[in-house]
Protein backbone atom coordinates (compact mmCIF):
# COMPACT_ATOMS: atom_id res chain seq x y z
CA UNK A 1 0.00 0.00 0.00
CA UNK A 2 2.71 2.21 0.88
CA UNK A 3 4.46 1.56 -2.63
CA UNK A 4 1.09 2.21 -4.34
CA UNK A 5 1.20 5.37 -2.69
CA UNK A 6 4.53 6.42 -3.67
CA UNK A 7 3.96 5.45 -7.24
CA UNK A 8 0.58 7.40 -7.05
CA UNK A 9 2.86 10.56 -5.83
CA UNK A 10 5.32 9.59 -8.88
CA UNK A 11 2.69 9.05 -11.46
CA UNK A 12 0.94 12.75 -11.20
CA UNK A 13 4.38 14.22 -11.37
CA UNK A 14 5.08 13.08 -14.80
CA UNK A 15 2.12 12.99 -16.11
CA UNK A 16 -1.68 13.00 -14.38
CA UNK A 17 -2.37 10.14 -16.71
CA UNK A 18 -2.13 6.99 -14.34
CA UNK A 19 -4.47 8.52 -11.83
CA UNK A 20 -6.93 8.50 -14.43
CA UNK A 21 -6.95 4.08 -14.21
CA UNK A 22 -8.46 5.41 -10.26
CA UNK A 23 -12.21 4.27 -11.76
CA UNK A 24 -14.83 5.37 -10.29
CA UNK A 25 -16.23 2.08 -8.61
CA UNK A 26 -16.78 3.40 -5.19
CA UNK A 27 -21.22 3.36 -4.55
CA UNK A 28 -22.95 6.02 -5.91
CA UNK A 29 -23.04 7.61 -2.26
CA UNK A 30 -19.83 8.72 -2.11
CA UNK A 31 -19.85 10.18 -5.78
CA UNK A 32 -22.92 11.91 -4.93
CA UNK A 33 -21.56 13.51 -2.50
CA UNK A 34 -18.22 14.71 -4.13
CA UNK A 35 -20.04 15.91 -7.15
CA UNK A 36 -22.45 17.74 -4.96
CA UNK A 37 -19.39 19.44 -2.81
CA UNK A 38 -17.75 20.30 -6.19
CA UNK A 39 -20.70 22.01 -7.88
CA UNK A 40 -21.32 23.71 -4.43
CA UNK A 41 -17.39 24.96 -2.96
CA UNK A 42 -18.81 27.17 -0.53
CA UNK A 43 -20.83 24.43 1.20
CA UNK A 44 -17.15 22.43 0.98
CA UNK A 45 -15.49 25.46 2.58
CA UNK A 46 -17.87 25.80 5.59
CA UNK A 47 -17.59 21.74 6.04
CA UNK A 48 -13.81 22.30 6.32
CA UNK A 49 -14.17 25.42 8.44
CA UNK A 50 -16.81 23.77 10.62
CA UNK A 51 -14.35 21.40 13.12
CA UNK A 52 -11.79 24.11 13.49
CA UNK A 53 -13.80 27.06 14.07
CA UNK A 54 -15.91 24.81 16.48
CA UNK A 55 -13.05 24.33 18.28
CA UNK A 56 -11.39 27.30 18.89
CA UNK A 57 -13.53 29.43 18.59
CA UNK A 58 -16.61 27.92 21.46
CA UNK A 59 -13.99 25.74 23.36
CA UNK A 60 -11.33 28.74 23.76
CA UNK A 61 -12.35 32.04 22.69
CA UNK A 62 -15.50 31.38 24.55
CA UNK A 63 -13.43 30.32 27.84
CA UNK A 64 -11.07 33.44 26.75
CA UNK A 65 -14.29 35.54 27.37
CA UNK A 66 -15.97 33.72 30.03
CA UNK A 67 -12.21 34.51 32.26
CA UNK A 68 -12.47 38.32 30.97
CA UNK A 69 -15.93 38.80 31.48
CA UNK A 70 -15.41 37.38 35.48
CA UNK A 71 -12.77 40.15 36.12
CA UNK A 72 -15.53 42.51 36.04
CA UNK A 73 -16.81 40.31 39.12
CA UNK A 74 -16.08 40.70 42.60
CA UNK A 75 -15.04 38.60 45.98
CA UNK A 76 -17.19 39.35 48.44
CA UNK A 77 -14.59 40.01 51.45
CA UNK A 78 -16.78 38.90 54.11
CA UNK A 79 -18.01 35.03 53.00
CA UNK A 80 -15.48 34.54 49.98
CA UNK A 81 -17.67 34.15 47.27
CA UNK A 82 -17.93 35.12 44.15
CA UNK A 83 -20.83 38.11 43.56
CA UNK A 84 -22.17 38.11 40.19
CA UNK A 85 -22.40 42.26 39.68
CA UNK A 86 -20.59 43.86 37.34
CA UNK A 87 -17.87 46.33 39.11
CA UNK A 88 -14.29 48.08 38.69
CA UNK A 89 -13.91 46.94 42.25
CA UNK A 90 -11.15 44.64 41.18
CA UNK A 91 -9.52 46.74 38.81
CA UNK A 92 -9.24 49.03 41.42
CA UNK A 93 -7.48 46.38 43.80
CA UNK A 94 -5.24 45.31 40.98
CA UNK A 95 -3.56 49.15 41.34
CA UNK A 96 -2.93 48.70 45.30
CA UNK A 97 1.27 49.16 45.39
CA UNK A 98 1.98 45.20 46.30
CA UNK A 99 0.17 44.28 43.07
CA UNK A 100 1.42 47.26 40.89
CA UNK A 101 4.93 46.25 42.24
CA UNK A 102 4.16 42.52 40.34
CA UNK A 103 2.87 44.14 36.87
CA UNK A 104 6.27 46.24 36.67
CA UNK A 105 8.82 43.70 38.10
CA UNK A 106 7.46 41.24 35.25
CA UNK A 107 7.08 43.86 32.49
CA UNK A 108 10.41 45.05 33.65
CA UNK A 109 11.64 41.70 33.52
CA UNK A 110 10.36 41.10 29.76
CA UNK A 111 11.76 44.22 28.46
CA UNK A 112 15.24 43.45 29.76
CA UNK A 113 15.00 39.53 28.74
CA UNK A 114 13.91 40.53 25.29
CA UNK A 115 16.89 43.14 25.36
CA UNK A 116 19.34 40.87 26.31
CA UNK A 117 18.36 37.65 23.73
CA UNK A 118 18.51 40.29 20.59
CA UNK A 119 21.70 40.89 21.89
CA UNK A 120 22.95 37.53 21.75
CA UNK A 121 20.53 35.90 19.06
CA UNK A 122 21.81 38.54 16.37
CA UNK A 123 25.93 37.13 16.21
CA UNK A 124 24.34 33.31 15.73
CA UNK A 125 21.17 34.50 13.53
CA UNK A 126 23.67 36.16 11.25
CA UNK A 127 26.24 34.10 10.91
CA UNK A 128 23.47 31.24 10.30
CA UNK A 129 22.12 33.52 7.87
CA UNK A 130 25.15 34.80 6.10
CA UNK A 131 27.91 32.86 6.52
CA UNK A 132 27.33 29.07 7.33
CA UNK A 133 27.39 26.75 4.08
CA UNK A 134 26.68 23.54 3.97
CA UNK A 135 26.82 21.24 6.77
CA UNK A 136 27.13 24.16 8.85
CA UNK A 137 24.02 25.56 7.98
CA UNK A 138 22.36 22.31 9.18
CA UNK A 139 24.52 22.21 11.86
CA UNK A 140 23.81 25.95 13.10
CA UNK A 141 19.63 24.87 12.46
CA UNK A 142 19.46 21.99 14.53
CA UNK A 143 21.35 24.00 16.88
CA UNK A 144 18.61 26.15 17.17
CA UNK A 145 15.84 23.45 16.80
CA UNK A 146 17.10 21.45 19.40
CA UNK A 147 17.42 23.28 22.39
CA UNK A 148 13.78 25.34 20.95
CA UNK A 149 11.95 21.82 20.86
CA UNK A 150 13.84 20.20 24.14
CA UNK A 151 11.74 19.88 27.21
CA UNK A 152 11.24 23.35 28.67
CA UNK A 153 11.03 21.27 32.30
CA UNK A 154 14.23 19.60 31.69
CA UNK A 155 15.91 22.86 30.57
CA UNK A 156 15.31 24.47 33.69
CA UNK A 157 15.71 21.34 35.45
CA UNK A 158 19.25 21.87 34.33
CA UNK A 159 19.87 25.89 35.13
CA UNK A 160 18.52 24.18 38.87
CA UNK A 161 21.88 22.24 38.41
CA UNK A 162 23.93 24.64 37.45
CA UNK A 163 23.13 27.63 39.89
CA UNK A 164 23.33 25.39 42.88
CA UNK A 165 25.39 26.40 45.38
CA UNK A 166 27.63 22.89 45.32
CA UNK A 167 26.83 22.95 41.55
CA UNK A 168 28.75 23.64 38.18
CA UNK A 169 28.97 27.59 38.78
CA UNK A 170 30.24 27.65 42.32
CA UNK A 171 32.68 24.82 41.25
CA UNK A 172 34.01 27.24 38.22
CA UNK A 173 34.57 30.27 39.58
CA UNK A 174 36.08 28.30 42.71
CA UNK A 175 38.75 26.38 40.56
CA UNK A 176 39.81 29.73 39.02
CA UNK A 177 39.51 31.74 42.39
CA UNK A 178 37.60 33.62 41.50
CA UNK A 179 34.28 33.47 44.19
CA UNK A 180 35.12 37.14 45.16
CA UNK A 181 33.94 38.34 42.37
CA UNK A 182 31.03 36.48 42.43
CA UNK A 183 30.40 37.53 45.77
CA UNK A 184 30.99 41.10 45.24
CA UNK A 185 27.77 40.48 42.35
CA UNK A 186 25.99 39.35 44.29
CA UNK A 187 26.05 41.91 47.36
CA UNK A 188 24.84 44.40 44.61
CA UNK A 189 20.84 45.26 45.58
CA UNK A 190 18.14 44.45 43.46
CA UNK A 191 20.40 42.20 41.16
CA UNK A 192 22.00 40.12 43.72
CA UNK A 193 21.19 37.99 46.53
CA UNK A 194 22.04 34.95 48.97
CA UNK A 195 23.34 32.73 45.84
CA UNK A 196 22.45 33.05 42.36
CA UNK A 197 19.59 30.84 42.48
CA UNK A 198 17.49 32.71 44.38
CA UNK A 199 18.54 36.45 42.61
CA UNK A 200 16.64 38.28 39.87
CA UNK A 201 20.06 37.50 38.03
CA UNK A 202 19.60 33.73 37.83
CA UNK A 203 16.01 34.33 36.67
CA UNK A 204 17.24 36.45 33.94
CA UNK A 205 19.49 33.72 33.06
CA UNK A 206 16.74 31.15 32.54
CA UNK A 207 14.44 33.34 31.03
CA UNK A 208 17.04 34.27 28.36
CA UNK A 209 18.20 30.29 28.25
CA UNK A 210 15.08 29.17 27.60
CA UNK A 211 13.35 31.71 25.12
CA UNK A 212 16.66 31.92 23.48
CA UNK A 213 15.83 30.07 19.99
CA UNK A 214 12.56 31.74 19.53
CA UNK A 215 14.60 34.90 19.23
CA UNK A 216 17.13 33.31 16.73
CA UNK A 217 14.61 32.19 14.32
CA UNK A 218 12.72 34.90 13.06
CA UNK A 219 15.64 37.12 12.82
CA UNK A 220 17.45 34.45 10.76
CA UNK A 221 14.48 34.32 8.30
CA UNK A 222 14.30 38.44 8.22
CA UNK A 223 18.49 38.28 7.88
CA UNK A 224 18.34 35.67 5.14
CA UNK A 225 16.46 38.18 2.78
CA UNK A 226 18.87 41.06 3.23
CA UNK A 227 20.96 40.67 -0.20
CA UNK A 228 24.76 40.42 0.75
CA UNK A 229 25.02 43.54 -2.10
CA UNK A 230 23.57 46.30 -0.40
CA UNK A 231 26.40 45.22 2.56
CA UNK A 232 29.11 45.54 -0.33
CA UNK A 233 27.28 48.99 -1.90
CA UNK A 234 27.82 50.34 1.66
CA UNK A 235 31.15 49.47 2.43
CA UNK A 236 31.98 50.83 -1.32
CA UNK A 237 30.89 54.31 -0.52
CA UNK A 238 32.63 54.37 1.91
CA UNK A 239 31.00 53.23 5.21
CA UNK A 240 32.48 51.53 8.39
CA UNK A 241 31.18 47.91 9.41
CA UNK A 242 29.67 50.33 12.59
CA UNK A 243 28.19 51.94 9.99
CA UNK A 244 26.82 49.79 7.75
CA UNK A 245 25.32 47.87 10.42
CA UNK A 246 23.72 51.18 11.61
CA UNK A 247 21.87 52.09 8.97
CA UNK A 248 21.73 48.86 6.53
CA UNK A 249 21.61 45.95 8.48
CA UNK A 250 19.87 46.42 11.38
CA UNK A 251 16.76 48.56 10.16
CA UNK A 252 16.18 45.31 7.05
CA UNK A 253 16.71 43.00 10.25
CA UNK A 254 14.33 44.79 12.33
CA UNK A 255 11.01 43.11 11.46
CA UNK A 256 12.84 39.92 12.38
CA UNK A 257 13.66 41.46 15.82
CA UNK A 258 10.60 42.55 16.18
CA UNK A 259 8.54 39.27 15.38
CA UNK A 260 11.20 37.13 18.07
CA UNK A 261 10.74 39.50 20.24
CA UNK A 262 6.93 38.61 20.51
CA UNK A 263 7.93 35.78 21.77
CA UNK A 264 10.27 36.03 24.57
CA UNK A 265 8.26 39.36 25.57
CA UNK A 266 5.22 37.23 25.52
CA UNK A 267 6.52 34.39 27.12
CA UNK A 268 8.08 36.09 29.89
CA UNK A 269 4.97 38.18 30.32
CA UNK A 270 3.14 34.58 31.27
CA UNK A 271 5.26 32.39 32.85
CA UNK A 272 4.95 31.11 36.35
CA UNK A 273 6.75 28.46 36.84
CA UNK A 274 10.92 29.66 36.19
CA UNK A 275 10.17 32.61 38.98
CA UNK A 276 8.90 30.00 40.91
CA UNK A 277 11.74 27.32 40.85
CA UNK A 278 14.71 29.90 40.29
CA UNK A 279 14.53 33.49 42.03
CA UNK A 280 13.33 35.48 44.87
CA UNK A 281 10.22 34.90 46.32
CA UNK A 282 8.86 38.17 45.00
CA UNK A 283 6.21 37.09 42.17
CA UNK A 284 5.66 37.78 38.79
CA UNK A 285 2.23 37.75 37.17
CA UNK A 286 2.11 34.16 36.29
CA UNK A 287 2.71 33.14 39.80
CA UNK A 288 -0.20 35.84 41.17
CA UNK A 289 -2.64 34.66 39.00
CA UNK A 290 -1.67 30.81 39.65
CA UNK A 291 -2.45 32.12 43.47
CA UNK A 292 -5.26 33.95 43.46
CA UNK A 293 -7.08 31.19 41.31
CA UNK A 294 -5.50 28.05 43.56
CA UNK A 295 -5.31 29.03 47.45
CA UNK A 296 -7.32 31.96 47.61
CA UNK A 297 -10.14 31.25 45.25
CA UNK A 298 -9.98 34.84 43.71
CA UNK A 299 -11.17 33.88 40.54
CA UNK A 300 -11.68 37.86 39.40
CA UNK A 301 -8.58 39.02 40.61
CA UNK A 302 -6.65 36.53 38.84
CA UNK A 303 -9.07 37.28 35.47
CA UNK A 304 -8.14 40.92 36.15
CA UNK A 305 -4.49 40.13 36.06
CA UNK A 306 -4.53 38.16 33.27
CA UNK A 307 -5.87 41.04 30.96
CA UNK A 308 -2.93 43.06 31.77
CA UNK A 309 -0.55 40.61 29.26
CA UNK A 310 -3.66 40.09 26.93
CA UNK A 311 -3.58 44.21 26.27
CA UNK A 312 0.16 44.32 26.65
CA UNK A 313 0.45 41.91 24.10
CA UNK A 314 -2.59 43.14 21.85
CA UNK A 315 -0.44 46.93 21.62
CA UNK A 316 2.59 44.77 21.02
CA UNK A 317 0.85 42.44 18.18
CA UNK A 318 -0.63 45.81 16.84
CA UNK A 319 2.73 47.58 16.49
CA UNK A 320 4.52 44.43 15.27
CA UNK A 321 1.77 43.98 12.36
CA UNK A 322 2.40 48.10 11.53
CA UNK A 323 6.70 47.58 11.39
CA UNK A 324 6.14 44.65 9.12
CA UNK A 325 6.79 41.86 11.60
CA UNK A 326 4.23 39.10 10.62
CA UNK A 327 6.02 38.63 7.25
CA UNK A 328 9.12 37.59 9.37
CA UNK A 329 7.61 35.21 11.19
CA UNK B 1 31.41 40.66 -7.84
CA UNK B 2 32.22 39.27 -4.15
CA UNK B 3 35.23 40.65 -2.10
CA UNK B 4 37.10 38.14 -0.36
CA UNK B 5 37.13 40.40 2.71
CA UNK B 6 33.04 40.43 3.08
CA UNK B 7 32.97 36.35 2.24
CA UNK B 8 34.53 35.55 4.81
CA UNK B 9 33.19 35.97 8.76
CA UNK B 10 34.79 38.29 10.98
CA UNK B 11 36.81 36.39 13.73
CA UNK B 12 34.63 38.30 16.37
CA UNK B 13 31.22 37.24 14.72
CA UNK B 14 32.86 33.50 14.43
CA UNK B 15 32.95 33.68 18.31
CA UNK B 16 30.25 35.07 19.27
CA UNK B 17 28.03 32.77 17.27
CA UNK B 18 29.85 29.82 18.37
CA UNK B 19 29.61 30.81 21.79
CA UNK B 20 25.93 31.61 21.72
CA UNK B 21 25.46 28.16 20.13
CA UNK B 22 27.46 26.44 23.45
CA UNK B 23 24.87 28.50 25.86
CA UNK B 24 22.29 26.60 24.25
CA UNK B 25 23.75 23.76 24.44
CA UNK B 26 26.32 23.27 27.30
CA UNK B 27 23.52 22.92 29.75
CA UNK B 28 21.17 20.35 28.13
CA UNK B 29 24.97 18.30 28.27
CA UNK B 30 25.13 18.42 32.04
CA UNK B 31 22.22 16.65 32.26
CA UNK B 32 23.68 13.71 30.88
CA UNK B 33 26.61 13.90 33.51
CA UNK B 34 24.04 14.28 36.49
CA UNK B 35 22.18 11.04 34.93
CA UNK B 36 25.15 8.84 35.82
CA UNK B 37 26.34 10.34 39.19
CA UNK B 38 26.42 8.45 42.87
CA UNK B 39 25.67 11.76 44.62
CA UNK B 40 21.96 11.39 45.76
CA UNK B 41 21.57 13.83 48.14
CA UNK B 42 23.18 17.17 46.83
CA UNK B 43 23.55 18.97 43.05
CA UNK B 44 27.39 18.50 43.95
CA UNK B 45 29.58 19.06 40.66
CA UNK B 46 32.05 17.58 39.99
CA UNK B 47 30.18 14.34 40.49
CA UNK B 48 32.12 12.46 43.48
CA UNK B 49 31.69 8.69 41.12
CA UNK B 50 30.16 7.45 38.51
CA UNK B 51 26.71 4.29 38.40
CA UNK B 52 24.83 2.80 35.95
CA UNK B 53 22.07 2.44 39.11
CA UNK B 54 19.96 5.27 38.74
CA UNK B 55 18.81 3.65 35.40
CA UNK B 56 17.76 0.00 36.86
CA UNK B 57 16.02 1.98 39.92
CA UNK B 58 13.85 4.40 37.46
CA UNK B 59 13.15 1.69 35.52
CA UNK B 60 11.51 0.05 38.70
CA UNK B 61 9.99 2.69 39.23
CA UNK B 62 5.45 2.36 38.50
CA UNK B 63 5.01 5.94 39.17
CA UNK B 64 7.01 6.93 36.56
CA UNK B 65 5.78 4.54 33.96
CA UNK B 66 2.22 5.56 34.59
CA UNK B 67 2.96 9.57 34.06
CA UNK B 68 4.71 8.24 30.76
CA UNK B 69 1.96 6.21 29.86
CA UNK B 70 -0.29 9.20 30.62
CA UNK B 71 1.59 11.41 28.31
CA UNK B 72 1.80 9.23 25.54
CA UNK B 73 -1.82 8.70 25.49
CA UNK B 74 -2.46 12.67 25.71
CA UNK B 75 0.06 13.36 23.38
CA UNK B 76 -1.33 10.63 21.02
CA UNK B 77 -5.39 11.86 20.84
CA UNK B 78 -4.35 15.08 20.86
CA UNK B 79 -2.03 15.40 17.83
CA UNK B 80 -4.75 13.34 15.83
CA UNK B 81 -7.17 15.48 16.98
CA UNK B 82 -4.85 18.44 15.71
CA UNK B 83 -4.15 16.48 12.67
CA UNK B 84 -7.58 16.74 11.40
CA UNK B 85 -9.01 20.35 12.93
CA UNK B 86 -5.01 21.73 11.48
CA UNK B 87 -5.78 20.29 7.97
CA UNK B 88 -8.91 21.33 7.31
CA UNK B 89 -8.70 24.79 8.60
CA UNK B 90 -5.09 25.21 6.72
CA UNK B 91 -7.13 24.03 3.43
CA UNK B 92 -10.26 26.01 3.63
CA UNK B 93 -7.15 29.38 4.08
CA UNK B 94 -5.23 28.40 1.93
CA UNK B 95 -7.66 26.98 -1.10
CA UNK B 96 -10.39 30.03 -0.87
CA UNK B 97 -10.86 33.33 -0.16
CA UNK B 98 -13.16 34.39 2.26
CA UNK B 99 -14.77 36.86 4.57
CA UNK B 100 -13.01 36.55 8.05
CA UNK B 101 -10.07 34.58 6.70
CA UNK B 102 -7.23 36.70 8.43
CA UNK B 103 -9.80 36.35 11.53
CA UNK B 104 -9.29 32.32 11.51
CA UNK B 105 -5.63 32.33 10.88
CA UNK B 106 -5.36 35.19 13.74
CA UNK B 107 -7.62 32.25 15.76
CA UNK B 108 -5.43 29.67 15.31
CA UNK B 109 -2.61 31.44 15.97
CA UNK B 110 -4.08 33.10 19.51
CA UNK B 111 -3.06 30.16 21.54
CA UNK B 112 0.31 30.09 21.06
CA UNK B 113 0.65 33.50 20.86
CA UNK B 114 -0.82 34.02 24.36
CA UNK B 115 0.90 33.41 27.83
CA UNK B 116 -0.34 29.58 28.14
CA UNK B 117 -1.19 31.17 31.51
CA UNK B 118 -3.73 32.43 30.25
CA UNK B 119 -5.24 29.47 27.82
CA UNK B 120 -4.55 27.32 31.06
CA UNK B 121 -6.71 29.56 33.69
CA UNK B 122 -9.58 30.25 30.89
CA UNK B 123 -9.96 26.48 30.22
CA UNK B 124 -10.28 25.98 33.95
CA UNK B 125 -12.60 29.30 34.55
CA UNK B 126 -14.89 27.51 31.84
CA UNK B 127 -14.36 24.08 32.94
CA UNK B 128 -15.76 24.98 36.37
CA UNK B 129 -18.46 27.70 35.31
CA UNK B 130 -19.48 24.82 32.97
CA UNK B 131 -19.42 22.17 35.74
CA UNK B 132 -17.09 19.33 33.70
CA UNK B 133 -15.14 17.45 36.36
CA UNK B 134 -11.34 17.80 35.51
CA UNK B 135 -9.99 14.37 33.99
CA UNK B 136 -8.20 13.17 31.19
CA UNK B 137 -10.50 14.80 28.57
CA UNK B 138 -9.96 18.02 30.04
CA UNK B 139 -6.22 17.67 29.70
CA UNK B 140 -6.69 16.78 25.93
CA UNK B 141 -9.50 19.65 25.36
CA UNK B 142 -6.64 22.25 26.41
CA UNK B 143 -3.64 20.18 24.51
CA UNK B 144 -5.20 19.85 21.43
CA UNK B 145 -6.39 23.80 21.02
CA UNK B 146 -2.32 24.68 21.08
CA UNK B 147 -1.50 21.61 19.10
CA UNK B 148 -3.66 22.83 16.02
CA UNK B 149 -1.20 25.74 15.08
CA UNK B 150 1.90 23.48 14.55
CA UNK B 151 -0.29 21.16 12.15
CA UNK B 152 -1.67 24.38 10.65
CA UNK B 153 1.49 26.09 9.73
CA UNK B 154 3.00 22.68 8.13
CA UNK B 155 -0.51 22.10 6.00
CA UNK B 156 -0.84 25.58 4.55
CA UNK B 157 2.70 26.02 3.80
CA UNK B 158 2.75 22.96 2.02
CA UNK B 159 -1.13 23.71 0.63
CA UNK B 160 0.33 26.43 -0.96
CA UNK B 161 2.97 25.06 -3.16
CA UNK B 162 0.45 22.43 -4.01
CA UNK B 163 -1.16 23.75 -7.44
CA UNK B 164 -4.94 23.67 -7.73
CA UNK B 165 -4.84 22.10 -10.71
CA UNK B 166 -3.76 18.80 -10.00
CA UNK B 167 -7.36 18.36 -7.92
CA UNK B 168 -9.36 20.24 -11.14
CA UNK B 169 -7.12 17.41 -13.00
CA UNK B 170 -7.78 14.68 -11.31
CA UNK B 171 -11.65 15.27 -11.08
CA UNK B 172 -11.47 15.77 -15.15
CA UNK B 173 -10.16 12.04 -14.88
CA UNK B 174 -13.33 10.74 -13.51
CA UNK B 175 -12.24 10.72 -9.57
CA UNK B 176 -14.58 11.54 -7.36
CA UNK B 177 -13.78 13.88 -4.09
CA UNK B 178 -12.54 11.30 -2.42
CA UNK B 179 -10.20 9.13 -4.51
CA UNK B 180 -8.42 13.03 -5.38
CA UNK B 181 -7.97 13.33 -1.85
CA UNK B 182 -6.25 9.65 -1.36
CA UNK B 183 -4.59 9.94 -4.06
CA UNK B 184 -3.61 12.95 -4.77
CA UNK B 185 -4.08 15.47 -2.16
CA UNK B 186 -2.63 13.30 0.75
CA UNK B 187 0.37 11.90 -0.74
CA UNK B 188 1.15 15.53 -1.50
CA UNK B 189 0.78 17.03 2.14
CA UNK B 190 1.58 13.94 3.48
CA UNK B 191 5.25 14.66 4.83
CA UNK B 192 3.93 17.91 5.81
CA UNK B 193 1.35 16.21 8.16
CA UNK B 194 3.85 13.84 9.68
CA UNK B 195 6.21 16.77 10.40
CA UNK B 196 3.43 19.03 11.96
CA UNK B 197 2.21 15.99 13.95
CA UNK B 198 5.63 14.66 15.45
CA UNK B 199 5.73 18.64 16.52
CA UNK B 200 2.28 18.75 17.90
CA UNK B 201 3.65 15.49 19.42
CA UNK B 202 6.47 16.47 21.24
CA UNK B 203 4.39 19.90 22.32
CA UNK B 204 1.77 18.27 23.68
CA UNK B 205 4.33 15.98 25.25
CA UNK B 206 6.39 18.43 26.65
CA UNK B 207 3.67 20.71 27.65
CA UNK B 208 3.17 21.76 31.90
CA UNK B 209 1.11 25.00 32.17
CA UNK B 210 -1.80 24.47 30.94
CA UNK B 211 -1.44 20.95 32.27
CA UNK B 212 -1.74 22.66 35.48
CA UNK B 213 -4.91 23.89 35.35
CA UNK B 214 -6.85 21.37 33.41
CA UNK B 215 -5.86 18.17 34.84
CA UNK B 216 -7.51 16.73 38.01
CA UNK B 217 -5.54 13.97 39.38
CA UNK B 218 -3.21 13.40 37.03
CA UNK B 219 0.34 13.45 36.69
CA UNK B 220 1.77 13.73 33.23
CA UNK B 221 5.30 13.05 33.02
CA UNK B 222 5.67 17.15 32.90
CA UNK B 223 3.49 17.42 36.12
CA UNK B 224 5.72 14.50 37.59
CA UNK B 225 8.91 16.53 36.49
CA UNK B 226 7.62 19.46 38.20
CA UNK B 227 6.65 18.58 41.67
CA UNK B 228 10.05 16.97 41.83
CA UNK B 229 11.71 20.66 40.80
CA UNK B 230 9.83 22.36 43.30
CA UNK B 231 10.49 19.66 45.93
CA UNK B 232 12.83 17.08 45.04
CA UNK B 233 12.66 13.92 46.90
CA UNK B 234 14.28 11.99 44.41
CA UNK B 235 17.34 13.39 42.66
CA UNK B 236 18.86 10.57 40.86
CA UNK B 237 15.51 9.27 39.63
CA UNK B 238 14.47 12.97 38.00
CA UNK B 239 18.17 12.97 36.63
CA UNK B 240 17.27 10.19 34.50
CA UNK B 241 13.81 10.96 33.36
CA UNK B 242 14.96 14.46 32.33
CA UNK B 243 18.00 12.55 30.23
CA UNK B 244 15.77 10.48 28.42
CA UNK B 245 13.39 13.03 28.01
CA UNK B 246 16.14 15.04 26.45
CA UNK B 247 16.60 12.17 23.96
CA UNK B 248 13.36 11.04 23.44
CA UNK B 249 12.41 14.60 22.43
CA UNK B 250 15.07 14.92 19.85
CA UNK B 251 14.55 11.97 17.59
CA UNK B 252 10.99 13.45 16.32
CA UNK B 253 13.41 16.77 16.07
CA UNK B 254 15.55 15.43 13.76
CA UNK B 255 12.63 13.59 11.68
CA UNK B 256 10.93 16.18 11.43
CA UNK B 257 13.94 18.69 9.84
CA UNK B 258 14.66 15.48 7.63
CA UNK B 259 11.32 15.43 6.23
CA UNK B 260 11.13 19.13 5.56
CA UNK B 261 14.36 20.38 4.58
CA UNK B 262 13.51 20.36 0.80
CA UNK B 263 10.74 22.75 2.20
CA UNK B 264 10.87 26.72 2.96
CA UNK B 265 9.20 26.53 6.03
CA UNK B 266 10.95 26.66 9.73
CA UNK B 267 8.76 24.39 11.04
CA UNK B 268 9.25 25.33 14.87
CA UNK B 269 8.77 29.21 14.05
CA UNK B 270 5.12 28.96 15.28
CA UNK B 271 5.62 27.04 18.79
Amino acid sequence: MCLGRKKTSISWRIGVSETATVTTQDSGFAVRISDTLWRKPKLLLVLLLAPPVLWLGVVYLGSLFALLAQSFFSIDEYSGLIKYELTLKTYRELLIPANLDILVRTTTMAIVVTLAAAIVAFPIAYYAARYARGKWKAVFYLGVMLPLWSSYLVKIYAWKLILAKEGILNWLFDTLHLSWALEAFLSIPLIGGNSLSVSYTGTFLVFLYVWLPFMVLPMQAALERVPASYLEASADLGATPAQTFRNVLFPLALPGIVAGSIFTFSLTLGDYIIPQIIGSSRLFIGQAVYAHQGTAGNIPLAAAFTVVPVIVMAFYLWMAKRQGAFDAL
Amino acid sequence: MRSDKLSRAPAGLKIAAIAGLLFMHLPILLIFVYAFTTEDKTYQFPPPGYTLKWFAVTWNRPDVWESLQLSVKVASISTALALVLGTCCAAAVSRSNFFGREVISLMVILPIALPGIITGIALRSAFNLADIPFSFWTIILGHATFCVVVVYNNAVARFRRMSGSLIEASMDLGANGFQTFRHVVLPNIATALLAGGMLAFALSFDEVIVTTFTAGQQATLPIWMLEELVRPRQRPVTNVVAMVVVLVTFLPILAAYYLTRDGDQTAGAGK
